[in-house]
């Protein structure tokens, strides 16, 4: 035989521990959350519907190449959508991959792009109740984030004030498609609710704010709109720094969520070069901007770059900082990354360790 | 030192339909194309997905863009995960032929006469005369 297999069996011999800091977890039905929900707010719901700012408010934006946006493996033999059977995610998932700790992200319903301010609160403290109920009490591997609706900021803040001391929670999530860019001061309360709460901001990839999700306008294709996702985060980056968030919050920290990576180095340097000329018009800005980046920003590694030599891929890390890198997986998601194959690099132990558990562990303040 | 396996009987896996086997601790599917039959490594070359979970679909081309040309009905595996295509005749991924591919293994259909007759004992049935078998060689 002429093939050549790419085996890599030698590093699934190496007992795994891993934090995965992107689980998605789903609901077999809506009514899950009815338990959580004010008859209000599930009247409304059959009454007049999810209203986010685009068609089939029940969809996404673009079709995804798979349903659910999932991996085909990951369906439920008991019927539901991947992702809502704890068991499968145990089986498939936290065992065999050796996850200690698991962080859920939902994102069905997308409470913060919520049209109706007040469904959209609801629906966080639901979600979030959801999460704790369904989730974390049934396995305690898993931990919760505190949803917020980013948009009616006195009902994210105390959302997170409720959620706070609570240590089912590790992180508040935004999506960041937001109706202006994060930096903007309309969201500012919710950076100080997060440092008085030590809690870290997490901004995963999503949100539906009715602007085209490229600088371009709006693309045609799904793979457009899945790299679109690189550019969403350097908008998001870009206004937390030279808006001021990091000068006037410098315990904030902020996770960017399934982004991607290798734009990071260059933005950094970028805005370096931009501040050193412009500096006057930002005049709030007292350090180059990379350092606020490098000190206050976090990084998930899932969809991990795979660019052509692993040099390239250890220059990258030593570029962002090994230290500031999380792991996640994304499951049950299609570009779910294997803790045994992700960084395509031979990584000594101690890096791996370090990339699959220890920066998390620090980060979260785990144990 | 390769050797032959009796893995299955033809009728036991119709055409669109595949089987996971294992082949001396390997885990290997076999496929049925519209009669053809082909065996690739169950394992994705890429991040180790299970091949055999994934959906079985054509070869989609464009000589320009616009213009759409669908052929090979059935005869590339798509990886359940990451969605990389492999074609089952080569066990090579069409976007990184020579880099990324699965290990595709030589199929040959038998008489249960002929194997009965030969060398070769079915490991786990017993072969019989009118039927036809599936044998792969690893």
């Amino acid at each position: 035989m002429s093939t050549i297999e790419m085996d890599r069996s030698q590093s699934a011999k190496h007992k795994l521990r891993v934090i995965d800091c992107d689980i998605h977890p789903a609901m077999t039905s809506w009514t899950e959350v009815h338990p959580y929900l004010e008859k209000q707010w599930i009247d409304h719901l059959s009454v007049y519907g999810s209203h986010l700012r685009h068609a089939f408010s029940e969809a996404l934006s673009h079709p995804r190449m798979s349903p659910d946006a999932a991996r085909i493996d990951a369906y439920p033999d008991e019927g539901g959508p991947p992702g809502s059977s704890l068991e499968l995610m145990r089986k498939q998932h936290l065992d065999p991959n050796g996850v200690q700790v698991g962080m859920l992200i939902p994102l069905r319903w997308n409470p913060g792009s919520q049209r109706n301010l007040d469904f959209g609160a609801a629906l966080t403290r639901a979600m979030n109740t959801w999460q704790v109920e369904r989730w974390v009490k049934q396995e305690p591997r898993l931990r919760a984030s505190v949803l917020v609706a980013q948009e009616d900021t006195e009902a994210a803040v105390k959302e997170i004030d409720a959620r706070g001391g609570d240590p089912n929670f590790t992180q508040i999530l935004i999506l960041p498609r937001t109706d202006e860019p994060l930096g903007r001061r309309r969201y500012w309360p919710i950076y100080e609710a997060a440092v008085r709460n030590n809690l870290p901001i997490t901004v995963h990839v999503g949100g539906t704010n009715g602007h085209p999700s490229t600088g371009g306008g709006w693309p045609s294709y799904y793979m457009e709109e899945h790299h679109s996702v690189a550019q969403t985060m350097q908008a998001v980056l870009t206004s937390l720094v030279f808006e001021g968030v990091f000068e006037r919050f410098p315990k904030l920290r902020v996770v960017i969520m399934e982004g991607g990576l290798g734009w990071i180095p260059s933005l950094s340097a970028r805005m370096d070069k931009h501040w050193s000329r412009l500096r006057s018009e930002v005049p709030h800005l007292k350090r180059p901007p990379s350092e606020y980046v490098r000190e206050q920003v976090w990084f998930s590694t899932q969809p991990m770059e795979e660019p052509g030599s692993a040099a390239e891929l250890i220059d990258l890390f030593d570029r962002i900082g090994w230290d500031r890198l999380l792991f996640s997986t994304d499951y049950p998601h299609w570009d779910f990354d294997d803790p045994r194959y992700a960084f395509k690099a031979n990584l000594s132990e101690a890096q791996r360790d370090q990339l699959l558990y220890g920066n998390s562990r620090n980060f979260y303040g785990l144990g | 030192m390769m050797a032959r396996h009796i893995v299955a009987t033809v009728d036991e896996i119709a055409p669109g339909q595949r089987r996971l086997v294992s082949v001396n601790g390997r885990e290997i599917g076999i496929f049925n194309v519209d009669g053809e039959f082909f065996a690739v490594g169950n394992r994705c070359p890429h991040e180790g997905a299970s091949l055999c979970k994934g959906r079985l679909v054509g070869l989609v081309e464009a000589s320009e863009p616009g213009s759409y040309q669908y052929s090979r009905r059935g005869e590339l595996i798509r990886c359940p995960w990451h969605g990389w295509e492999f074609d089952l005749r080569t066990g090579k991924s069409w976007c990184e032929p020579d880099r990324t591919k699965v290990r595709s293994y030589e199929l040959k259909v038998e008489p249960g006469g002929a194997l009965v007759e030969g060398e070769l004992r079915a490991e786990t049935f017993p072969v019989s005369i009118e039927k036809q078998y599936i044998v792969v060689e690893v």
